[in-house]
């Protein structure tokens, strides 16, 4: 199992002078199923392209195993790949797309015969196997690239957004079906993907990159409860997550334009204050809380997002149902434990805790912090 | 009658094609069948109308053996100028598809011959080819070989007509197979790299059937211009020596305005344009069956 390890050693990516990836490491071990998260032109595909040997490093080493497979064609380093437009032969029929690489690999003809079947059955294609790709609809294009990858058994698994082609209900699907597939057959699948929705949902670890660096590397929980930096709290969760400047108040730092209530300690004037649109609770304006004025609100069946102005800055928050609010002045509260500080530099403030607002129940002291995440 | 909005529509369709229908009949259709119908008569002399013959023109024709030289010697060029083109456009396509330096220069240097005019082009091989101050003959003898008359020489004259001819085709032809090339994703190389496949090996399974009907377009081009263009046997050859170069069209042309045999040359072109009509629909029929259209 040994030989599905990867990893990569300050690996680095030129453009000319421009570095796409600079300096990345990383380990994944076997059975992993990780995922390279980041917006476009972030350096993840790249990444992915590196360790699969379509491009070359311009420097750093990427090891498989015991092997230091940086400078080996792709043929050689044992994995195979999904690719996001699918790359089937169009001339080929399902059956011969999926052994291709059987035949390049010589494989004697009735093995091929008996995998085929095997991987067939695995992703429901039997019956399409003498159909060409044109005759197949995007999700079972989609199975064909995944028996290809399949049947070549080998251990490793590298995904370049892969459900991207597809329509929404088709990709929870496909999301399943993935994620099933790679923990039956215990598949080491490292998958790039720009929506935090499949990386929450299918990730045992995320990679979250930015700017061609890792920005937090952890398990989904860690992301969405403890984001390293403002870029990881307003890219994970939907709607991100509330990102307000702090300025010095009487007491400690307040939102910037509603001067009445400290929400931190005067350590973090300067920085921004995160909180998470379902973390607010909204108040009818007798209660205590932040003061805040309503300007809209979506109704969208099982919940609703509250559009709200705290000072100068909009804020959303997420309701279960249909509020029975009109419009006007509210007020907001939400629990220490849930609000986030970060640095004016955008990094995670671990050294100061967010004050509790008053007419909180009870003042509950933080959990610890749990794992390390921060690079 | 009222006109309906439907016939309306009809008569302006009908109109659009007009013009484009008036030009091919007059220049195309009408001409081909005044040849059919002057195949089948003898003209009359001194004023006489023309007398038909039926088929006699034909079996006059196919007794005559300097047409059946002609014809062979039609199947040879064909024969050894199609394949050679074709194989040296698509190899020339495949090389500067490549990443190298200069690509944009080395494709217009493999497209200029296309650019030439024929007589232009067959006047600079004329002095390649010419027996005591030509280039190839001067490169022979800077190698202690004696030379060849290229053109002079019967046995060798055709071949010689030939490689012009292929130098001259495949520029064009690589255009066909360049942008054919460039329509074939990148990802497809990629996924069968990933898979050891090996160059040779992603070009017969993938590049070439990818390529099939770009061939197939190339192939009948190919064909009708082995038929259609014999500019450069004015320059180079004139047909000689004794036919050993004449090819069918310029045959016919020899009938026509050197011999001014009309009613040959118009048999001779029926019988070309039957040929042609067979070898395209077998082509089609055959080929495009086994030809994957994206």
């Amino acid at each position: 199992m040994s030989q599905s390890r990867i990893r990569l050693e300050r690996v680095t990516k030129r453009w000319g002078a421009t570095a796409a990836v600079d300096e990345i490491s990383f380990e994944v071990t076997p059975g992993q199923f990780v995922i390279l998260l980041g917006p476009s032109g972030c350096g993840k595909s790249t990444t992915l392209r590196m360790i699969a040997g379509l491009e070359e490093a311009s420097s750093g080493q990427i090891h498989i195993g015991e092997r230091d497979v940086t400078r080996l064609p792709p043929g050689d380093r044992g994995l195979s790949m999904v690719f996001q437009s699918y790359a089937l032969f169009p001339h080929l029929s399902v059956a011969d797309n999926i052994v291709f690489g059987l035949r390049s690999r010589k494989v004697p003809k009735a093995e091929q015969r008996e995998r085929l079947a095997k991987v067939a059955e695995l992703v429901d294609l039997t019956d399409y196997l003498n159909r060409k790709p044109a005759q197949l609809s995007g999700g079972q294009r989609q199975r064909v690239a995944l028996a290809r990858s399949i049947i070549s058994e080998h251990p490793i698994c590298l995904m370049d957004e892969p459900l991207s082609n597809l329509d929404a209900r088709l990709r929870s699907d496909m999301r399943r079906e993935i994620k099933a597939l790679q923990s039956r057959l215990n598949m080491t699948v490292i998958y790039v993907t720009h929506d935090q929705v499949e990386a929450m949902s299918m990730g045992d670890r995320v990679i979250l990159m930015q700017h061609g660096r890792i920005v937090q590397d952890g398990s989904p929980d860690e992301l969405y409860n403890q984001p390293a930096s403002a870029f990881a709290a307003s890219f994970i969760g939907s709607p991100a997550m509330n990102l307000l400047p702090l300025v010095k108040g009487d007491q400690g730092a307040v939102i910037d334009g509603e001067p009445t209530t400290t929400v931190a300690p005067l350590e973090a004037v300067g920085g921004q204050l995160g909180i998470r649109p379902e973390d607010i609770e909204l108040r009818p304006a007798s209660k205590p809380g932040v003061l805040a004025t309503v300007l809209s609100e979506e109704y969208l069946g099982a919940d609703t997002i509250v559009h709200v102005a705290v000072g100068a800055h909009s804020l959303r928050v997420r309701i279960n149902g249909k509020p029975a609010l009109t419009d006007g002045t509210c007020r907001l509260y939400w629990a220490p434990e849930n609000a986030h500080l970060f640095a004016n530099n955008g990094l995670r403030l671990d050294s100061v805790l967010p004050s509790a607002l008053p007419g909180s129940p009870r003042v509950v002291s933080r959990p610890p912090a749990v794992g390390s995440f921060q690079h | 009658m009222a006109l309906t909005a439907h016939h309306k529509m009809q008569m302006y369709g009908a109109l659009l094609l007009l013009p484009a229908a008036v030009l091919l009949a007059t220049f195309a259709y009408l001409p081909t069948i005044t040849t059919v119908i002057q195949s089948l008569f003898l003209p009359g002399f001194r004023g006489a109308p023309p007398e038909f013959v039926g088929l006699e023109n034909y079996r006059f024709l196919f007794d005559d053996a300097k047409f059946w030289k002609v014809a062979r010697n039609n199947l040879i060029y064909a024969l050894g100028t199609i394949p050679a083109s074709i194989a040296l456009a698509l190899g020339m396509a495949l090389f500067v598809n490549g990443k190298l330096p200069g690509r944009g220069l080395v494709r217009m240097a493999y497209f200029t011959p296309t650019i030439l005019p024929m007589i232009a082009a067959a006047n600079i091989w004329m002095f390649f080819y010419a027996p005591q101050i030509g280039l190839f003959n001067k490169l022979l003898g800077a190698l202690g070989f004696s030379g060849v008359n290229w053109l002079g020489d019967p046995s060798v004259a055709l071949g010689s007509v030939m490689v012009m001819s292929v130098w001259k085709e495949a520029g064009f032809f690589m255009i066909f197979y360049l942008a054919a090339l460039q329509g074939i994703p990148p990802e497809l190389k990629e996924a069968s790299d990933l898979e050891g496949t090996s160059r040779w090996s992603f070009f017969w399974r993938v590049t070439f059937p990818l390529l099939m009907p770009t061939t197939l377009f190339v192939l009948i081009n190919a064909l009708i211009n082995a038929v259609r263009v014999v500019d450069h046997l004015f320059i180079l050859t004139k047909g000689g020596p004794n036919n050993a170069t004449n090819l069918l069209l310029y045959y016919v042309y020899e009938n026509a305005f050197s011999f001014f045999d009309r009613t040959t040359a118009a048999t001779i072109t029926v019988v070309i344009l039957l040929v042609l009509a067979v070898v395209a629909t077998l082509k089609f029929t055959v080929l495009d069956r086994r030809t994957h259209y994206q």
